[in-house]
């Protein structure tokens, strides 16, 4: 039942089947199916509503669906109890929309927090205080361990809850609105700091987000690990071109619960659809 | 025949919310009572909470206790004189404060600092995403939060009713030996003769009763908070009434139950 530590490429990390959740007469999922595979990106566009966090949500047992089947690392959790669902929950990083830090505590144990409650934890207060700097370090957040999260800016916990969101280097992450309400430099940081997520440890990310162009940086852009910058995909100018997709992003959008759009940046932008173009700026 | 079906389903509609409302909250106190004796136990938030509801609590029960023994001497001496008693009024503030005005004094204050305060905190956790993050990270949070929090306010509420209680008697005792000019020990000989087994079990157990019902209408409502911070203010607002009420409601069964033990 344990999360995969490395999972093969093209491993399932998570599935959706016809997955059908209400509240009271508003439908917030309506038969929602998709897959996510290691090593891939989906990013999920839609107007506030349109049960995009729902879908998050119910991806780790948040929130259980009416019908439909839910599949985390293969394993069915819609009929799971919350004790069972701990442990695979330990496999998923999750970034909540304002960060879901705890403001009681400080920004290091913030962090430090997957890796000391998980069911099963091996890690000596040492091994867990390095993995807490290192996670830091790579938010370049490393001066605030002492810092409570009230004393942070927006763009800074946000950054603390990817910190503590990978911290336990986790194979899936979860993504919720990691940029609404932040101002364009900072929210052009923490997508760079997601890219480089997925390309140092290729993890599976699901984006559940209002802005396309979140999706366009995840889909054109990849970590050079060299320079330490981002740089274009082949999809973005370089060989292979537009339409070969080689960061493997997949977009979706919703509406009232039900998935409307999926496919590659090419063809939303090519889609026709009224609502669907919405979310894509016109020079695009 | 139509007509009497729809006032039906207007029925069942209208009842159908307290009635989920009753259920979730013996969820609630069946888990947070199951996880007495399943792991994992987190020691140092029971201390966190007992230092915050029993010693924070301290000064106003002090001072609830001590004015509230001060005024029933007052009271109660100018009643008992009519019959020429009031060599007798140790005896009655003993009575009162321990079976009834102790616990219940001390469980509206209780009620009003702590379970406001219960209720307040989750409610922000709840509205910024604290408790999903909680249940995400693998933490089960009526474990964290709830258990520690019932198990904190049952172990200091029965203390600090005895602190009023206490406090109480030498309230008591300061209108009886200045104003009415009664002795030391004919103040407190009454007082301590006055009071039997059964007075006792019931001013301990009153309190102990009435700390699993502010610590989980707290968190129940806390739990359920929706709508941010005005959600937050709402949740606070039952919370207090809620708790208040039960109390009083609580009090009533057990003084009767006692009585005909009596």
């Amino acid at each position: 039942m344990t999360a995969p530590a490395n999972p093969p490429a093209q491993e399932s990390l998570l599935r959706f089947e016809k997955v059908t959740l209400h509240f009271d007469e508003i439908t917030a999922l309506d038969s929602v199916s998709f897959e996510l595979h290691a090593g891939d990106t989906r990013v999920v566009l839609g107007a506030a509503g349109s049960g995009k966090t729902t879908l998050l949500k119910a991806a780790i047992g948040l929130i259980r669906p009416e019908s439909g089947k839910i599949f985390l690392f293969g394993r069915e959790i819609t009929g799971l109890k919350e004790t069972q669902l701990f442990e695979l929950r330990s496999g998923v990083g999750v970034l909540f929309q304002e960060g879901g830090l705890f403001d009681s505590i400080t920004v290091e144990e913030n962090v430090a927090y997957p890796m000391l409650n998980r069911p099963q934890h091996s890690e000596s207060l040492q091994e867990v205080e390095q993995k807490v700097k290192e996670a830091l370090r790579f938010v370049e957040l490393e001066q605030t361990l002492e810092q409570y999260p009230s004393e942070l800016s927006g763009g800074m916990r946000r950054r603390v809850g990817i910190a503590r969101a990978v911290v336990s280097e986790p194979p899936l992450v979860l993504y919720d609105s990691p940029t609404a309400g932040l101002d364009p430099i900072t929210a052009n940081t923490i997508m760079a700091l997601i890219v480089k997520e997925r390309d140092v440890k290729n993890t599976g990310n699901l984006i559940v987000t209002q802005r396309y162009q979140d999706g366009q940086l995840m889909a054109n852009f990849r970590y050079n690990h060299s320079s330490g910058h981002l740089e274009p995909t082949a999809s973005n100018g370089g060989p292979g071109g537009p339409g070969s997709n080689p960061t493997h992003t997949i977009f979706m959008v919703m509406k009232d619960g039900r998935v409307v759009f999926e496919g590659a940046q090419h063809e939303l932008e090519a889609s026709q659809d009224d609502y669907v173009q919405k979310f894509v700026p016109k020079h695009a | 025949m139509v007509a009497s079906g729809n006032a039906g389903a207007r029925l069942l509609d209208f009842l159908k919310p307290p009635v989920a409302a009753i259920q979730d909250f013996y969820i609630l106190a069946g888990r947070a009572l199951l996880n007495l004796f399943r792991g994992p136990h987190y020691l140092e938030d029971v201390i966190l909470q007992m230092d915050a509801i029993g010693v924070g609590s301290l000064p106003i029960v002090i001072l609830t206790g001590f004015f509230s023994g001060f005024v029933i001497t007052m009271q109660m001496s100018r009643a008992l004189a009519q019959y020429g008693a009031t060599d007798q009024v140790g005896s009655i503030v003993a009575i009162t404060l321990v079976r009834e005005l102790g616990p219940v004094l001390t469980a509206l204050l209780v009620a009003g600092r702590n379970a406001s305060g219960i209720a307040s905190e989750l409610g922000s956790m709840k509205v910024t995403e604290q408790i999903d993050a909680m249940r995400a990270l693998g933490t089960d949070p009526i474990q964290k939060l709830v258990t520690p929090r019932m198990i904190a306010t049952c172990v200091m509420l029965p203390m600090l009713t005895i602190v009023a209680d206490f406090l109480g008697m030498i309230g008591g005792f300061v209108i009886a030996y200045f104003q009415i000019g009664l002795g030391v020990s004919q103040y407190w000989t009454t007082a301590y003769q006055a009071l039997e087994y059964n007075d006792v079990v019931q001013g301990l157990l009153k309190p102990f009763v009435f700390a699993f019902i502010i610590s989980l209408v707290g968190c129940f409502y806390g739990l359920r908070t929706t709508g941010g911070t005005q959600g937050v203010g709402l949740a606070t607002t039952k919370a207090v009434v809620a708790a208040s009420v039960w109390v009083f409601v609580v009090t009533s069964l057990l003084t009767r139950i006692f009585v005909n033990l009596h």
